[in-house]
């Protein structure tokens, strides 16, 4: 860990009511410290909660118990500090914008004045490399550029931690791993802390400086894993054994939890669904 | 594909039928009272059109009253609409009230529009317009300031963003397409709601008038050219907000695909 | 603003009930404060008992009578020396309305079934028919009522088609995109089983826009009803609500309240007719989670 904590969880629950099935614990005694320019993935089967612990430190949901602190703050003033970028696992772009005007939304909404406005979004847009789209609506752009836009826009008003939930889910492997890649390149361009959500071990090991692995019923964290690749991480890095061996200790930490989580994982959908578990 | 080759078939259609609709009725001698021949219907629109029964002046008054409506009726339903997304529970109350009140055929009203608002002046017309636009215009609006996706407004919370700005920046922008909606089923309305008013009495320069007196006096063509003026107007009105439409929401998925969905 | 989204809404329909419950006593609140404002001296069975303070008279007992009065004419004959009451008599009407505007309804939903099959299944069809489908909308149908009577000659089957009119539209627009929503890969699932078109409409095309259709027909009832009352009035059709809501205008300064009574009946009408389509539309989608909704 390097630098004071951006993040700082100590102790956490969190509890759902879910119609008819009583109270489901989402997340249990949760401590996670994370440092400046940490880059840390958090990964685990389906109804583990790591959404829901994003969630809790950009403070869109309250915890039960315990307290979460971004920037040595409560998460609700970090949060009115706009000390945060979040991208979402689909890119929720305005339709009725077009990729400027996306990219300058939060820009607006801090009243940041206009001239350095457009600077910074030219800036994101090149940081992104979407400088020749600027014009372009939405539903004229693929979901991998879609994405792109959704980061530049996060990155917009140069916050000091970047909150992803599984920003590539829905694309193709292939573009997959460019925009991995790419969030490299703004990660070490920015110098920015990442909390980074995903399904996807590969991915985890591939971008991180750390991996924390969760179980779920109730959410917890079972292991940490220090990813000692070195940087910059390239293509060839997907090709190194100490990459494999990684992968291994990511996907072995994961396994052994697997056979209790399926049965309640319908129920905790559809209150995900209501409640926003994720 | 050009609009030429796209629109061809209705085109065609729309010529085939002229044509046989005229020979039809010339070579069987259908007499003129059941279905006039589109010639004749021309002519009675020709001699009718500033003189006899007066269908110029007549469509312009229709039309008045069914714009003068539109517009008393769209603020009226989007200011209802403002006020009432304000509240928490909008959605609970007002739609189940709407759907009551849309069940509800409203043009039983226009008698006594036109008791209240004295049944010559147009002003009893564009109350009846406007009740009947009314409606479809606060349920869109409505369900487009409420109806916003939760991801847009949790982003909008990650931004710590106040509800002005929400209103401002996510739901207006969201309303915008539902009211454009509304407005489209708002003309044909404001047209109906003219005509029937217009059917329960009032002056006689009119086309609800001019289709009733016409019908009774069994001058069928007059009738034809009163509704088919009438239907220039209603689907003038319609391509006019589609226009606006085009302009206005470039974006949506209803402009930018060409077939209806 | 919008609800928690941690805090599910509880008991909806109660709520839904409750809320109309609430806007109907809201309505006569309204109304009879209207009448405190502006009224006539209020009289029950010929005996002043309030007098309003301010002069302004806007809402005379012609107006906008008591609601007490349109109560009272309800359950009075209907005219003098009738045996049936007023209520008795428009609900006979409505349910002579309701079955002209039910076959135009069956009649229209037909119809806009089979457009849409058509439209689905040939590009060239919806091509040439479906901006005349649209147009035929923008036509204030009602100009139409007096022809269509002298049309056709029979002043029911009049009704009857203007009522088909106002319902085959709504349901042409939502079957087509009903029997468009199956899931291309649905498609293509069907076709790996090498099914005929006319095996994909009935297995998969026609279950797939039910929900769709069931919101056209909530729709489609009471335009029928506008339909068959519309076509009453020029079509001489006797014993329809049209009719007495002529007749009772003809004589509003004699009982405004026949007049205010028969909008009233029609008003239930409109909405029962929906209810019972609301209803058929939760028997059939039973089943479904879409049904849950709306």
């Amino acid at each position: 860990m390097s630098g004071q904590a951006v993040v700082h969880v100590a102790d956490v629950t969190k509890t759902f009511d879910v119609p008819g099935r009583g109270t489901m614990t989402a997340l249990s005694g949760i401590d996670l410290l994370i440092g400046q320019g940490e880059f840390v993935s958090l990964i685990g089967p389906s109804g583990c909660g790591k959404s829901t612990l994003l969630r809790l430190i950009g403070d869109l949901t309250v915890p039960t118990s315990g307290t979460v602190m971004v920037n040595g703050k409560p998460a609700q003033q970090a949060r009115v500090d706009r000390d945060y970028g979040i991208v979402f696992q689909s890119p929720v772009l305005f339709d009725w914008r077009n990729v400027e005007e996306n990219v300058r939304l939060p820009l607006e909404l801090i009243g940041t004045e206009k001239a350095a406005r457009e600077a910074r979004v030219t800036e994101m847009l090149e940081l992104v490399e979407l400088s020749d789209f600027r014009r372009h609506h939405p539903y004229q752009l693929s979901g991998g550029m879609q994405q792109r836009v959704s980061i530049a826009r996060a990155l917009a008003f140069e916050p000091a931690l970047l909150l992803m939930d599984e920003p590539f889910g829905a694309l193709d492997e292939m573009t997959r791993e460019r925009m991995n890649s790419e969030v490299l390149k703004v990660w070490a361009q920015t110098g920015i802390t990442v909390v980074f959500v995903t399904h996807s071990i590969p991915e985890a090991v591939f971008l991180s400086s750390r991996v924390a692995v969760m179980s779920a019923r109730p959410g917890r964290i079972t292991k940490v894993v220090d990813i000692d690749l070195p940087r910059p991480r390239t293509v060839e890095t997907r090709e190194n054994r100490r990459y494999f061996e990684l992968v291994t200790e990511v996907r072995e930490a994961l396994r052994g939890m697997d056979g209790r989580v399926e049965a309640d994982d319908a129920a905790l959908d559809r209150a995900a669904a209501e409640g926003g578990i994720g | 594909m050009t609009a030429l080759r796209r629109n061809l078939p209705a085109i065609v259609v729309f010529f085939t039928t002229l044509v046989l609709w005229e020979v039809v009725i010339s070579s069987l001698d259908v007499r003129s009272f059941i279905l006039p021949a589109p010639s004749s219907i021309a002519n009675a629109l020709v001699e009718n059109w500033d003189v006899g029964y007066q269908i110029w002046p007549a469509a312009q008054t229709t039309f008045l009253e069914a714009a003068g409506g539109m517009v008393i009726g769209t603020v009226l339903g989007v200011l209802i609409a403002l006020v009432i997304s304000r509240w928490t529970l909008a959605g609970d109350i007002a739609l189940p009230v709407a759907v009551a009140i849309s069940a509800i055929p409203i043009i039983a009203f226009a008698p006594i529009a036109n008791n209240w608002f004295g049944v010559l002046s147009p002003t009893s017309k564009m109350v009846i317009a406007a009740v009947l636009v009314f409606f479809p215009i606060m349920i869109n609006v409505l369900r487009g300031l409420t109806e916003v996706p939760n991801s847009s407004l949790e982003l909008m919370r990650s931004y710590a963003a106040g509800s002005m700005a929400v209103f401002r920046k996510v739901r207006v922008p969201n309303a915008l397409p539902f009211f454009l909606t509304g407005l489209k089923v708002g003309t044909t309305l404001a047209l109906i709601g003219a005509v029937v008013g217009e059917y329960f009495g009032g002056l006689n320069v009119a086309l609800g008038r001019i289709v009733v007196q016409s019908a009774s006096r069994l001058s069928f063509e007059v009738t034809w050219a009163a509704i088919i003026v009438a239907s220039v107007v209603g689907i003038a009105m319609y391509l006019l907000i589609v226009a606006i439409e085009r302009v206005a929401i470039p974006w949506h998925p209803a402009v930018r695909g060409d077939r209806i969905s | 603003m919008p609800r928690s989204p941690e805090r599910p809404l509880k008991h909806p329909r109660r709520r839904r009930l409750l809320a109309i419950l609430g806007f109907i006593g809201l309505v006569l609140v309204l109304w009879e404060g209207v009448k405190v404002i502006g009224g006539d001296p209020w009289r029950v069975n010929g005996e002043l008992i309030w007098t309003p303070p301010l002069d302004l008279k806007f809402a005379s007992d012609i107006n906008l009578p008591h609601v007490w009065s349109i109560a009272a004419a309800l359950s009075e004959p209907w005219r003098r020396s009738a045996d049936t009451s007023l209520f008795m008599f428009l609900v006979g009407k409505a349910l002579y309305t309701w079955r002209e505007a039910a076959i135009g309804f069956a009649l229209g939903a037909v119809t806009g079934i089979a457009l849409a099959a058509a439209f689905v299944h040939s590009q060239l069809l919806e091509r040439a028919f479906v901006p005349y489908v649209v147009a035929s909308q923008t036509i204030p149908i009602v100009a139409l009522a007096p022809m269509i009577v002298f049309f056709v000659g029979n002043e029911i089957l009049a009704v009857v088609v203007v009522a088909t009119y106002l319902t085959f539209f709504p349901v042409t627009i939502a079957m087509i995109r009903g029997l468009r929503s199956p899931d291309p890969r649905a498609l293509e699932l069907m076709r790996s089983y090498a099914a005929k078109r006319r095996t994909i409409f009935w297995k998969l095309r026609m279950p797939a826009s039910v929900p769709y259709l069931f919101t056209a027909l909530k729709i489609a009832a009471t335009a029928s009803i506008v339909g068959a009352i519309v076509g009453e009035g020029p079509g001489g059709v006797q014993d329809g609500l049209g009719r007495a809501i002529l007749d009772f205008n003809q004589t509003y300064i004699t009982g405004p309240e026949k007049l205010w009574a028969a909008i009233l009946v029609t008003a239930l009408l409109g909405i029962s007719f929906y209810l019972l389509v609301r209803i058929a539309e939760l028997w059939w989608l039973r089943d479904r989670a879409s049904a849950v909704l709306t």
